[in-house]
Formats: C-alpha cells, structure tokens, sequence
C-alpha cells in the first residue's frame, strides 16, 4: 500500500490531459495493475481488454459531470460485466468523480470498492453488478424511463462477451428492440476469452453482428483498442437515436491488453501479478506513457 | 383479490401518474380496466421475467413506481436474483405481485403451485411481504405497496374469493394483523388466502364447544413482534395456518419470534410439510388432501388443545 501511496504521489494519475482518452485508457490500466497487485484480486485481463471502452466513453462521450454525479440529465453508463469494475473505479477516480487515493482501497475490509461494481457510496456508479446478464435489463429500463419523462439523456451498457452466453441478455435484446429504444447502446468488450476457454470453444457467439441485427438492433463492429475509431463508432450510435433501434458496438479487444505476457492468454482472468510478475508488468506499461 | 387489486391499483394510478404496471404476458382480461385507461403506462415484458424485473428496477431508477405481474412462481422464482440484486439492493421502487398464491392454480400441476414463495421473498433484505387474506385485505395491502419506499411482493389469490371482513379494511398500517374474530382458547394465526378456511375452522370450533381468535397477517414480512408477543403470551398455544411449505414461511417467521421470547408458547404449523405434489386437483381439492381446509384445520386445533390439557 506504501507503494501504490508513492506511486499516486509521483504523480501517475491526475495527469493534466486526462480528457485525452488514450492517457486515461493508460490510466486505467496503470491503476488496473496496483489495484490487482495490492487486493490480490482477479479479473486484470478483462480490466486491460475494456480500457480503451470505458476512457473513450469517458472523454467527451458520456455527458456526466464529476463536480454533480446525480445531474439529472446526467447519461446512466451501467457495467454489465461488473468484473472489470476496477476500470470504471478508476475511470472515475481519475476524472474527479473521487479522490485516486481510495483506489488502494480496492477489496479491502471496510473498503466502498468491492470487486465488483458497486453504486454503495459511489459517485457516479449508477447501480451494483457482479451477476452477469443484469445490465442490459436495468439499461433497457432507464432507457424506457427516460422517454416516458420526456428526458433525452442516453443510456451506455458495457457487456461482456462471455456474458452473451446468459439468456437474460437475449430477453432484454428482444425487449429493447420490440419497445424502440434508440437511446440505449450496448458496447460489447469482444475479447474472445471467458473464464475457462475462448468463446469459440464455450458457445460461439458468431455470426455476432447479424444475431444483434437480426434481434432489430444497430450493430457495428470496431477496433476496441483504437480510441478513435471507438469514438466514431460510438458517436455513430449517438446519432442512431430516431432510427427507432437500439445500437450495439462489438469492440474487439484483446484480454490482458498491453502487457504482453497477459495478452489473450486464459491465466489472466483470474491471476494476479505478484514480484517479478508485477515488475515486468509494470515495465511493459510504464514504457508505454502516453 | 385480483379484481380487488387491479381496482385499488387503478385508483392509485389515477392519482400517481409515476405509477406503471410490467406483465409477463399474463392477466388476459383481469388487466383490460388498466390498458383501457393507461394504454401507456402498461408494459407487456413477454415471457422474460428475468428481463422484465431487471426493466422495472431500471424504470424505478428513473422515478417510476412500477408493479410487475405474473402468475404462480413465475414473478419470484424466475428471476429472483433480478429481485435480490437489481431491487432489493438498492431499494428499487418494484412491486413483484403474484396471482396464484398455493394451491390457486392446483390442477394445472406442480410449476404452477406457488409453495414456497413466502420463504424465499421473505429471506431477502429490505423486500416487504404482503399476503392478503381476502379481497378488502387485497385492496388494502395494494395501497400500502404504493406507500411503501422500496420493493415489496404482493402475494395474492385468485379471483372471486369470499369476503372475510365484511367492509374495507380502513386505517390499516403495516404489519398490524388484523382480528378476525375473538377467541379465548387458542389462536390461529393465518398469512394468505388461506384464511377463508382458518375462519371457517373458528366457526366449526365454537360449534365444538372451542373458542378460538382468528387473527389475519395481511403483512408477513415486516412482523409485528409486540402483537405476536402478547398472543402468545395471552393463549400460549398458536396454531399458524399457510397454503405454503411449513419450511421458512409464515409459520417459521412465527416461531423465530415465539422462541427468542422464550415464554414457552408453543406453536404449530399447518402447511405442505415438505413436499411437492403430484396429486392432481383443484384448490379446495389439494387443501384437503395436505389438512389445510377448514375442517382439517379444526381437528388439529381441537387436537393440541386436547394433548395441552392431556400435559396439565
């Protein structure tokens, strides 16, 4: 914890250009590494694989105020896969939401920061998830609630790709196409990797793209390490409000994105860098400063 | 109490426009009074109940009050953790109503028997519990889900029950029981619909010469301790009546609070003791079968007030 205090104090977050989606997509997985070192927690590759989603979403996209978390035009962001709860801890740490410093705090006793996302005490998490096949559900509701007060704010669901495997999700597909809600996106992290194998070898979610079309949706495919092409395609979707469709973008990514040896392997998903581990990692990324 | 809900709901949402009501594709006919007059306030989910109570914990988010219904287990059970961590977490303003509580829909088959609901709603935190006893109940405790901040379940019957109070139940507050009838031998405690049979026990009693109180838990979840208290220290013999698993329902909620009083009252619970049926029949029918109708609740009043006096 001494360390990871030292390291906030040199200054790794809180950096001037965190609007900058690729510095905060670093800053997520800069935090992403202490917080999995420090709690000894799991899921690091789903953290790395959604960073680029979650800073994109955070700079400029989500029209959220830090110094006013519940403005009530505020747009609802909900984790679905409340696993990678650490990228959006940090996300908002890093943009104001609250202090860095409580990010050591992660799965500690008596901490606000459980494992999964939690809206505890929270500003700016709109509802707890850590079940998966939820927030699709809970978005589609928002989004439905948002019309019937006139209210034009949007509502941002990020999934996980094993996560398509719980029907709920396909329910909540349906309803969301069958009541028009054209102010709801969906950004699938496609890293092609769950828990114990790759999608392909657990239930093949392909032909992805023409499922989400064929269930009435806007779906598009996008390079989910790429901020700018990210920002396009969730400005596309943006736009997609009046087509009287929901919108999905599938992001590809890579698990355990930006550390080499964590990269598409399955050890990641739940392993924790430790010792050398933690400094080759930590080498890798701080070689990588934006 | 489906008539008597769908009545007292329409009053409410004449007076609330926040109010919406979500079903899984069920209540033909019962729900046409709402669709005529809130075409846009009325959601049919489908048949995706887990989605359904995931929407209505996103809706409640946005300021709404919002009444989920379905049938038998297919509100509770189904997506029970859509309840537990979509709702009840962060107190969503969801109300799970059930039509069909126990043996309402007895021939169409185990699915269809809701027998252990009580148990299960009830260990939530933060869920309060209502099963009405009849239709003023079902009114009542309709109006008292709208007052109360958070989610609630509603357990109701069926349609065209008889009537237990004789007007409508007026300036109830949850989780008073209510008093059906005085008694001074023994008192049957009933939660639910079953309690047309528990009153008609009374009478078969006082006809035996046994003078037993009725008193109904329209709420069961909150309970009310000090009434639960001064019953069972006023008779020292309760007899908890459920068309409902004895395991963690209403009976159990009963006797956690009897035991830590410790005044050694004892308690009995009519109910399923355990079991699922494959027996086939109607309500009535299956009340007989398992010793939940009025006659079976008398003998076995009659019964422990005889081995009470066998012990003395």
């Amino acid at each position: 914890m001494e360390n990871y205090e030292g390291l906030v104090h040199r200054g790794f977050s809180a950096a001037p250009d965190v609007q900058d989606p690729a510095v905060l997509a670093w800053l997520i997985r800069r935090n992403g590494l202490e917080m999995s070192r420090i709690s000894r927690g799991s899921h690091i590759g789903s953290v790395f694989s959604v960073a680029e989603i979650i800073a994109v979403l955070y700079t400029g996209i989500l029209h959220v105020d830090p110094a006013n978390p519940q403005m009530p035009d505020r747009d609802r962001l909900i984790l679905s896969k409340g696993h990678a709860g650490s990228a959006v801890y940090a996300a908002l740490a890093e943009t104001g939401f609250f202090p860095v410093e409580e990010l050591k705090h992660h799965y500690a006793n008596g901490s606000i920061l459980s494992g999964h996302v939690s809206h505890k005490g929270i500003p700016g998490v709109e509802i707890s998830t850590g079940s998966l096949g939820h927030g699709l559900s809970i978005g589609a509701g928002m989004a439905m609630g948002a019309r019937m007060n006139g209210e034009d704010w949007r509502t941002w669901v990020v999934l996980g790709d094993g996560e398509c495997d719980e029907g709920s999700v396909w329910e909540a597909a349906l309803q969301a196409a069958q009541f028009k809600l054209d102010r709801l996106v969906a950004v699938v992290d496609y890293n092609h990797m769950q828990s114990l194998f790759t999608v392909e070898k657990t239930l093949q979610l392909e032909p992805f793209e023409s499922k989400w079309r064929d269930f009435g949706w806007n779906a598009e495919s996008v390079d989910g390490h790429d901020v700018r092409a990210l920002r396009a395609a969730f400005e596309r979707a943006m736009d997609n409000a009046g087509s009287g469709k929901p919108s999905v973008v599938l992001a590809h990514t890579v698990k355990g994105k930006g550390v080499s040896f964590m990269e598409n392997n399955i050890l990641w998903h739940y392993r924790t860098p430790q010792g050398e581990e933690y400094e080759a990692a930590l080498k890798e990324l701080e070689a990588q400063r934006p | 109490m489906r008539d008597a809900f769908v009545r007292a709901l329409m009053e409410e949402m004449a007076a609330n426009d926040r109010i919406i009501l979500m079903t899984g594709d069920l209540g033909f006919g019962v729900l046409q009074p709402l669709w005529d007059h809130y075409p846009d306030r009325i959601i049919n989910a489908g048949i995706a109940e887990q989605s359904m109570v995931g929407m209505a914990a996103g809706l409640a988010a946005t300021g709404k009050i919002v009444f989920v219904y379905s049938i038998g287990n297919f509100p509770t059970l189904r997506p029970l953790e859509q309840i537990r961590n979509d709702c009840a977490y962060p107190g969503a303003n969801v109300k799970i109503v059930c039509v069909g509580g126990g043996f309402v829909y007895g021939s169409l088959g185990m699915s269809h028997h809701a027998t252990e609901d009580m148990a299960i709603m009830r260990a939530l935190p933060g869920v309060t519990c209502f099963a009405p006893g009849d239709p003023a109940e079902a009114e009542a405790t309709t109006h008292a889900a709208v007052r109360t901040n958070g989610t609630c379940y509603l357990r109701l019957g069926r349609g065209n029950e008889p009537k237990v109070h004789e007007g409508p139940v007026a300036d109830w507050h949850l989780p008073a029981p209510l008093t059906i009838r005085e008694g001074s031998q023994i008192a049957l405690l009933s939660s639910g619909g079953i309690l047309t049979q528990t009153a008609e026990a009374a009478r078969m009693l006082e006809k035996r010469g046994i003078s037993a109180e009725v008193v109904s838990f329209p709420c069961f979840k909150p309970m009310d301790q000090f009434a639960v208290k001064e019953l069972s220290e006023r008779f020292g013999i309760l007899l908890t009546v459920e068309e409902h698993n004895v395991t963690g329902g209403f009976g159990s909620a009963i006797c956690e609070i009897v035991a830590e009083l410790g005044n050694g009252c004892r308690v009995y619970r009519v109910g399923l003791h355990d079991l699922y049926t494959a027996v086939v029949g109607n309500q009535q029918y299956l009340r007989e079968v398992y010793g939940m109708d009025a006659e079976s609740i008398a003998d076995r009043a009659e019964a422990l007030l005889h081995e009470k006096r066998t012990d003395a």
